[in-house]
């Protein structure tokens, strides 16, 4: 019988996740020992605090960091080889951290719905039903959304920074677990949320066990589930390599799901317009960052020796998720669809920067990678997300949010300055030049066009032309259409909750539009993946 | 100094947009005169046969070989001045309809054309390609918010339309660039300098291919055949003043890419693909010349015949001679010029009688025979009249035409008798015949408006007679081009055109 021997944990480097999971599990006693009128202030607090307390820890980290090996990535692998704490891991780290503190920013937001969040304030009261109106009458609130926040952003941190299969599918559950739970508890349309819930968390519970089958098959494969080992296996060859591919396949569609790709984005356009547009704002830009992190570690670091294998698997799902988002994005008639749809296509834009992977040797002196690429466009897409469902919440008739295209018509006139910033949002999303999405695009289709994936790059220029045409349309309708008579939204007021987020989001989009230099450094600086 | 340029009126128009909507065209066309003055300070310190001047290079997005570079050569001296010199006019021309209700305001009408001016300066000044592409891309946001905010009924529709071509233009572009990257990283540190891009080693299939997406992008900014469908209705749902910016300036960048861009770093794709070029050029020619003739609105017909002009222009930038190419530089000076005076006078009697439809007009002579006169002297320089501005580079263009094939002249050439009946033809409709009762009282231009056309007309009449300084200007930077793409004017034994007197001494002089 082995020795029992004493796990070594990194304290100092794995802060950010010990202090989010701390937080959230202070939260839980939060809501288990305080009265419930007096939840609301500490839950905040405890959420905000955390979050900033874990950016600071990260950026701490960051700046300590020691060089891997032989110098070729900076960083550790902690926690006895399953959380890896690297350049790239970090960098992703500080970025959910950022969404996490405008999504909670925006999930304290009470003065749109007159005084109460816009989460149900009794999710377990039928709909319709008399314990419904007395649950609004009441004013009651479901504080409960703060920690399950922070568990979900907890979750997304482990995701990217995972170091083997089952770490990451641990990671992937308790990522997702809470926003399932979070989607369901819309104040207003909550048949529509709770359709949402469940089918969010039917179809991913079904990828999670597609992902689990690719683990196991992966390590009947390689005999191992740390990636590290995943990869010596690959390099090394055998027999078995059918194993091997159908384990990639597998895998991949667990975490083509979650980044919302074709053939498997069905329940992006449902999920992102039934939730609570706090959450959706959220959960666009941190689980698309989450994922993408993941996906890159796992294709870079594991199957990397086997690029040849899963870039043309990866290259047909870009076109045709690219393609499909922005096709369908054209017929929506409601803002939140119309945004689901466009990030489809924007995923579809990320993958093609994940298949410009490139052997070291053959990138020039100067030249990024598409790792570096990829981490960039996050964060560009990140901001116009979370600031563009910002600004969808604020803007309201009688009946909650009007996400109706054709309530938005003449908003350029009534309110210039919030329709200013949606088109701003949008441009961006279209990647018209000064604005951080164009900055972004152009660094993922570089990548793709340096591995040689002209045939990759072209479908996508097709797609940003059809993209750019729902874009443009929605920009007419806010500022040369006139509205049409009973169907006009009015911009709420908003607190400086909502307020601050958009501004924040607007400056990084700009920002990051013409100087992108320093952020494009702090990327490249991020370094390369710990092999 | 060019930076001064450039960003002089990009603050102006930040300023106009926040300060009080009754300062807006007082502090507009301040900034607009202020930045004629940088652009005619700029040009006196210009020297001729200098190559690039005034350069500025700084290094702005490190990870992409990315710098914010300007420089002015000649081809982007003239253009600068024709920039700075069409935008006060403008806005001295759409003083009192910019305050439209209908439309965005005065203040929005202001703020949008100093941001487009500003970026349409950066476009001719950059000498870095991603800077090039930036503000290249950046100017339709400017552009799309002035044709769809102000103007008639279905400019919506129209606005739509043109930012669509335009963009899909420039994604197309965006691939090309993309493309220059790659290939100048496969060769050593990635740059996207002008200067280091026209050294790299492009392949025969990667240039064509590169070369492709810039002509394509600039063929429907120019525009050309086939890809004009916007250019019409643009022009007639938005105001002359915005269709001045759009056809005089914007529209320029297009030639002035396929000089700068195409020829500058594709000579060996730009000569391969000359015949396909120059066949749509004289299809152009043609094709705008004869739907022109067949325009019953105004601002259609003058969209129409810059179709036919672009399809010069083009035609004698691909001649690739050096009469070829210093006529379509003038050609571009020129044809600003003459179409923006066409323009705003067109705008005038829009303004008068409410309508630009030819057939409800008539008569407007002798109840306003200084718009008359004026519109009358604007159309006999659009149809290349001898003595006028735009002859003298038509006759150029002409006589590398004839250089290239007898027969590319011959088609060519109809293009200047199609125009003759466009214009004169217009100009009878419009504004001879009996005085219908409803036009006596029209009242004549008053001296804001003359104020605002007396400029391009000077310029129509001194560069008819005296096109040297443009030329002065215009010839080292060919001369560079051409030598840079490796041809050689054929021997002097070509005389296929009757040598007119008067632009044969201009050429002789130089």
């Amino acid at each position: 019988m082995p020795e029992f021997s004493k796990p070594s944990i990194e304290y100092f480097e794995l802060l950010p996740l010990l202090i989010v999971f701390g937080a959230a599990c202070l939260g839980v006693l939060v809501e288990a020992f305080l009265p419930r009128e007096r939840r609301r202030i500490p839950q905040v607090l405890v959420t905000v605090g955390g979050l900033v307390a874990g950016l600071a820890a990260t950026i701490w980290v960051a700046t300590d960091v020691e060089e891997h090996a032989d110098g070729a990535a900076r960083g550790l692998v902690g926690a006895e080889g399953s959380v890896i704490v690297d350049g790239p891991t970090l960098y992703l780290w500080g970025l959910i951290l950022v969404f996490g503190i405008l999504g909670a920013a925006l999930f304290a937001e009470r003065r749109l719905e007159g005084g109460l969040s816009s989460f149900a304030g009794q999710a377990a009261a039928l709909p319709g039903t008399e314990a419904e109106r007395q649950a609004a009458t009441k004013g009651l609130d479901h504080t409960e959304v703060y920690p399950l926040l922070l568990f979900a952003i907890g979750g997304m941190l482990l995701f990217p920074a995972s170091g083997d299969l089952l770490t990451m599918f641990v990671a992937l559950e308790v990522l997702s677990l809470p926003l399932y739970l979070l989607c369901g508890l819309a104040r207003r349309r909550r048949l529509l949320s709770q359709e949402a819930a469940l089918k969010y968390f039917l179809l991913g519970a079904f990828s999670s066990a597609f992902f689990l089958y690719g683990a196991a098959l992966v390590y009947g494969y390689a005999g191992s589930v740390s990636f590290a080992g995943v990869d010596k296996a690959v390099r090394a060859g055998s027999a078995d390599h059918g194993l091997l591919l159908a384990g990639i396949a597998l895998l991949a569609v667990g975490l083509l799901f979650k980044v919302g790709a074709a053939p498997f984005q069905a329940w992006t356009p449902d999920v992102y317009q039934g939730a609570p547009t706090a959450v959706t704002a959220f959960m666009s830009a941190a689980t698309k960052v989450a994922a993408f992190g993941a996906l890159l570690r796992l294709f870079y670091v594991a199957f990397g020796a086997e690029r040849w294998s899963w870039q043309p698997m990866l290259a047909v799902v870009a076109i045709a998720t690219m393609l499909l988002g922005a096709v369908l994005a054209i017929v929506q008639t409601d803002v939140k669809r119309m945004l689901a749809y466009s990030a489809v296509a924007h995923t579809g834009f990320l993958l093609t920067g994940v298949i410009g992977a490139q052997g070291a040797g053959d990138l020039a002196e100067g030249q990024y990678s598409s790792l570096e690429g990829v981490l960039f466009y996050l964060t560009t897409y990140g901001f116009a997300s979370v600031g563009a469902f910002a600004l969808v919440t604020v803007v309201r008739d009688a009946g909650g949010e009007a996400t109706g295209t054709a309530a938005w018509a003449g908003l350029g006139k009534r309110s210039p300055l919030v329709a200013g910033a949606f088109a701003f949002f949008l441009l961006s999303m279209a990647g018209i030049p000064l604005t951080s999405g164009f900055v972004g695009k152009w660094a993922v289709f570089t990548s793709a066009m340096s591995a040689g994936f002209w045939w990759v790059v072209l479908p996508a220029i097709v797609s940003s032309v059809i993209a750019v045409f729902f874009y443009i349309r929605h920009i007419r309708v806010m500022f040369f259409n006139e509205p049409e008579p009973g169907e006009t939204a009015a911009v709420s007021e908003a607190s400086l909750l909502t307020v601050g987020t958009v501004a924040v989001c607007l400056a990084a989009t700009v920002v990051l539009g013409v100087v992108p230099g320093p952020v494009l450094d702090l990327v490249v600086g991020a370094g390369d993946f710990i092999r | 100094m060019l930076s001064t340029l450039i960003w002089l009126p990009l603050v102006g128009a930040i300023v106009v947009a926040v300060a009080p909507a009754t300062l807006s065209k007082l502090l507009g066309m301040g900034v607009a005169a202020a930045t004629l003055v940088v652009g005619i300070v700029a040009a006196f310190s210009y020297q001729v046969d200098d190559g690039m001047q005034l350069t500025e290079t700084y290094t702005w997005i490190e990870a992409f070989g990315v710098h914010y570079a300007l420089g002015l050569d000649g081809l982007g001296l003239l253009m600068v001045l024709l920039t700075v010199a069409l935008v006060p006019l403008v806005l001295a021309a759409e003083w009192f309809t910019a305050d439209d209700t209908d439309g965005g305001g005065a203040r929005a009408f202001v703020a949008w054309t100093l941001a487009l001016e500003s970026l349409s300066l950066a476009v001719f000044c950059a000498t870095d390609v991603f800077l090039f592409y930036v503000v290249f891309e950046a100017t339709l946001i400017p552009a799309y918010f002035l044709v769809g905010g102000f103007g008639r009924a279905g400019r919506g529709a129209a606005a739509m339309k043109f930012l669509m071509f335009q963009l899909a233009g420039g994604l197309v572009l965006l691939a090309s660039v993309i493309g220059l990257y790659v290939v100048s990283a496969e060769q050593g540190e990635p740059s996207y300098l002008l200067s280091d891009l026209a050294a790299l080693d492009i392949g025969t299939n990667a240039g064509r291919w590169l070369f492709a997406g810039f002509f394509i992008a600039f063929a429907i900014k120019a525009p050309l055949f086939p890809l004009h469908t916007w250019l019409a209705d643009t022009t007639e749902k938005a105001t002359p003043g915005t269709s001045v910016l759009l056809v005089c300036v914007l529209d320029k960048i297009g030639t002035f890419g396929m000089l700068r861009f195409c020829l500058g770093i594709f000579p060996e794709a730009s000569e391969w693909a000359t015949p396909v070029v120059i066949t749509l050029a004289l299809i152009s020619i043609v094709y705008g010349a004869l739907v022109a003739i067949g325009q019953d609105d105004v601002l259609r017909l003058i969209g129409l015949t810059s179709l036919s002009h672009f399809g010069f222009i083009t035609l004698g930038i691909f001649a690739m001679t050096s009469q070829g190419s210093s006529g379509a530089v003038l050609y571009m000076v020129n044809h600003g010029i003459g179409t923006a005076a066409l323009f705003l006078i067109a705008g005038y009697v829009l303004h008068r009688r409410g309508t630009t439809l030819i057939s409800e007009m008539g008569g407007l002579e002798k109840a306003t025979p200084v718009l008359a006169g004026l519109f009358l002297v604007a159309g006999l320089a659009t149809l290349g009249l001898p003595g006028l501005s735009p002859f003298v580079s038509e006759f150029l263009v002409l006589v590398s035409a004839f250089d290239y094939a007898w027969y590319v002249g011959a088609i060519a050439v109809t293009g200047i008798v199609l125009a003759a009946i466009y214009v004169l033809w217009m100009y009878q409709r419009t504004m001879t015949g009996p005085t219908p009762p409803e036009v006596e009282g029209t009242t004549d231009l008053d001296v804001r408006e003359i104020g605002a056309v007396a400029p391009l007309m000077a310029a129509l009449l001194l560069f008819g007679f005296y096109p040297a300084p443009l030329l002065d200007v215009a010839n080292p930077f060919t001369d560079d081009l051409l030598a840079h793409v490796g041809v050689e004017d054929d021997g002097p034994d070509v005389p296929a055109v009757d040598p007119d007197h008067e632009a044969g001494t201009e050429e002789e002089a130089h």
